[in-house]
């Protein structure tokens, strides 16, 4: 019975779970998908996905989606240490919590910067209006508002003393728009501790690497065939710019 | 989990996450109180409830001191520390994941696009008296659209439920979101018979405590039609 995982580091839950099944040691059978080439549209993808989304996993004849569920099943499963996705009831309900909110908050709108300051104008050569980038930098910033105030406080982790999903899946979408060129840590001195902290309990060589993908974008852009995106560009226009 | 003190939910009924969340405490008879939060009065913005839910928002779950939010975690949360059927949240990793898969997904898709539709056509020109912006709107029908072919396609399949043989945590949230449209008139699953069906098995396995939820839907929606 062999786990394989279907993975492009470009995406924020991929990273994710990359992270938390090296950590852990989990042996899997690593599917590169490149998502720029619009693999999951196609057919071969569909058996796994019908939701046509990274990251996936097949287990045996076991298909999942969704980086949480994934995650929590692997954790179930692997029994990966307590603090990732804590036994206590409230602890848990405390990293749901915060899993729940992330989805329309934090993950929209560092993932809307990506793609209206880099991706759409560098990448596809599409003009996008400036209230747009304006309204995803604001919106985002009253996230990670949020984010200290509520979620973080005084603590060094969300859930407490220890690293769990909640902080996993809070970095790896904050990292998206840093891949745009946008400092996120500046000027938010617990923000940046906080991230120091979740890359050193990560690991900085696997944190670094999950992430190199990311942070070479602004590069690889500078060289990227327009065309590469062909297959996506009516979709990304009408997801983002209708 | 005898000897508990009753758990208090800080509700609006206009709000599906917090319908679900009523749904399950009744439909479960956990023992709990309501205290209603009107958002059109602005209720979630005193310094009262601001203390207890700095993000001002419906619903919350005060369990003897421990307040969370988020229906999902809720539900999650009520799910696994009160005796309840498994089939709200199996216990088995594989059937769990069914519904967690879903509960995922459900923000950025079924409640999402629902809602849009709703705020659109029913609750914007409520409350600014302007005519809906037919474009938009139907760009959030074509969203919404795309996701209820998800949700037949990838969820439903041939199954009863959305996740397996019985009714789970993710019907629950789906119904919520699909019944908001009906209080502007509009029933999202009319040319979808097997929606349909699944709908109806969900108010079936929910009875009283469905239809007691979304009274106000209802209402809204008579509202609405008079109004035609």
């Amino acid at each position: 019975m062999s786990l394989e995982i279907y993975l492009d580091l470009f995406s924020q839950p991929c990273r994710s779970v990359y992270i938390f099944t090296k950590k852990n040691n989990i042996q899997f059978d690593h599917k590169k998908i490149t998502l720029f080439d619009g693999y999951q549209y196609g057919e071969e993808y569909g058996k796994i996905n019908l939701l046509r989304k990274l990251p996936a996993i097949k287990d045996g004849d076991f298909c999942l989606a969704e980086s949480i569920a994934i995650m929590m099943y692997l954790a179930e499963k692997f029994h990966t240490p307590d603090h990732w996705y804590p036994a206590d009831l409230q602890k848990r309900a405390r990293v749901n919590e915060y899993l729940s909110w992330q989805h329309t908050a934090i993950r929209t709108h560092g993932s809307r910067i990506l793609w209206f300051k880099l991706l759409i104008p560098k990448a596809m050569g599409v003009e996008v209006p400036k209230e747009k980038l304006d309204n995803a930098v604001e919106s985002f910033d009253g996230s990670l508002k949020l984010f200290e105030e509520k979620f973080l406080q005084g603590k060094p982790f969300i859930v407490g003393d220890q690293i769990s999903l909640a902080d996993l899946v809070a970095i790896v979408e904050i990292m998206q728009p840093v891949g745009a060129g946008m400092d996120v840590f500046e000027n938010r001195p617990k923000l940046k501790a906080w991230k120091d902290r979740v890359r050193e309990e990560i690991g900085a060589e696997l944190f670094d690497e999950a992430h190199q993908t990311i942070l070479s974008l602004q590069e690889e852009v500078k060289t990227m065939d327009p065309k590469k995106m062909e297959p996506l560009r009516s979709k990304i226009l009408k997801y983002f710019l209708s | 989990m005898a000897g508990r003190q009753a758990v208090k939910a800080y509700l609006d009924l206009m709000s599906q996450p917090c319908r679900a969340v009523l749904i399950f405490l009744k439909n479960n008879k956990i023992p709990h109180t309501v205290e209603h939060i009107a958002i059109r009065k602005g209720q979630q913005k005193t310094p009262e409830f601001t203390k207890l839910n700095p993000m001002q928002k419906v619903p919350v779950l005060e369990d003897n001191g421990f307040v969370l939010t988020e229906s999902d975690a809720i539900l999650k949360y009520l799910a696994t520390t009160y005796n309840v059927p498994d089939h709200w949240y199996p216990k088995l990793p594989e059937k769990r994941a069914r519904v967690d898969e879903y509960t995922a997904w459900h923000h950025a898709n079924t409640r999402l696009h629902a809602a849009t539709v709703f705020w659109l056509e029913g609750l914007l020109p409520l409350m600014t008296g302007q005519p809906t912006n037919t474009a938009k709107l139907e760009k959030a029908l074509s969203d919404l659209d795309g996701t209820l072919d998800k949700l037949e396609n990838m969820f439903l399949k041939r199954q009863a439920f959305l996740c397996g043989d019985d009714i789970s945590l993710a019907d629950l949230l789906a119904v919520c979101e699909i019944m908001q449209p009906l209080g502007s008139g509009r029933d999202v699953l009319k040319n979808r018979p097997n929606l349909l069906s699944w709908r109806s098995r969900v108010q079936s396995s929910l009875s009283d405590s469905f239809d007691e939820a979304h009274a106000i839907v209802y209402r809204l929606r008579e509202k609405f039609t008079a109004k035609l």
